[in-house]
């Protein structure tokens, strides 16, 4: 009874939603017709990439300023050092985890160069960074983090800082994050080439550090 | 009815299907297979609405990373249990 009330106000719900969505009113505003007009002054072909780093970089700013948030408060909660005991693991898992993570981290960088122009960018980026470093965390060849060195927290913040720096310079020419058409295409390089080690880092870090279980221990 | 529109009509059935497999499974890892199958059939449903940028990241973030955490948990979880 109670499942079929429930299925009941989920059709119920799903109707109502289509309702919404056919009855919709055209786009007021055309973005897509501003962000193509733009295009050629962004540094940068694609759309997407133009859109996140260049028109509303300060959004993509904020953006990893919170990712590096949630980072400094799991590191401040505290890394238990108890030592993760894990089963042994397969040797072909290792060796297979070998060959893929170079090809992981030259995807990455074609993802990064590739944002330029076609679909691709820093967060994709960061991402297969991230997953190659959890790959290699789970066959054992890279330890967890028990206590992040200051290399490695340097590497944490380097992005948001590269960005930062990025935008105070641009402040101090004009606008906030407001780059020269001429130097763009450059700026956006560095700036997504920072926040893909550091998005990687971070999204590998929310593994490293908490995958550790206490599950093994006396 | 064009190819297009049959396969859209199926990708939307098998996330359908597979998210209501992930939540009703009783076996929590079969959750955890079919949590990553949904991630996998969301990026390709992101390909075709012509969003590849957000397809890259859903498969890599939505079923890679997530899944692997996911699966890692069900191990230490399991560890635990023995």
């Amino acid at each position: 009874m109670k499942r079929l009330l429930v299925v009941l106000g989920a059709v119920c719900f799903v109707v109502l939603l289509l309702g919404a969505m056919f009855d919709l009113a055209p786009a007021s505003v055309q973005l897509h017709a501003a962000v193509a007009a733009n295009l050629p002054a962004s540094g940068v072909e694609h759309p997407v990439t133009a859109v996140l780093l260049n028109f509303r970089g300060y959004d993509t700013l904020l953006e990893i300023a919170v990712l590096l948030l949630a980072m400094i408060v799991i590191l401040a909660t505290g890394i238990d050092t108890a030592a993760d005991v894990r089963p042994s693991v397969n040797p072909v898992l290792q060796a297979l985890a070998k060959l893929a993570a170079p090809l992981m981290i030259m995807v990455a960088v074609y993802l990064l160069w590739a944002g330029a122009f076609r679909p691709g960018g820093a967060f994709q980026a960061g991402a297969v960074l991230a997953a190659a470093a959890v790959l290699l965390h789970l066959v054992e060849l890279l330890p967890g983090w028990q206590s992040p060195s200051t290399r490695l927290r340097l590497g944490l913040a380097g992005g948001f800082l590269v960005f930062l720096a990025v935008g105070a310079g641009s402040l101090m020419r004009g606008a906030l994050l407001e780059y020269p058409p001429e130097h763009a295409g450059r700026l956006i390089l560095l700036v997504e080439s920072g926040l893909t080690v550091s998005l990687g880092l971070i999204l590998a870090g929310l593994f490293l550090l908490l995958s550790r279980d206490d599950g093994d221990g006396p | 009815m064009s190819l297009e529109f049959i396969f859209d009509l199926l990708l939307a059935l098998a996330m359908v299907w597979s998210a209501w497999r992930s939540l009703s499974a009783s076996r929590l890892d079969r959750a955890i297979v079919m949590f990553i199958v949904f991630g996998l059939l969301m990026a390709l449903a992101w390909a075709r609405l012509s969003a590849p940028d957000i397809g890259l990241a859903e498969a890599a973030i939505g079923a890679g990373l997530t899944g692997a955490l996911l699966l890692d948990a069900y191990g230490a979880l399991k560890r635990r249990e023995a």
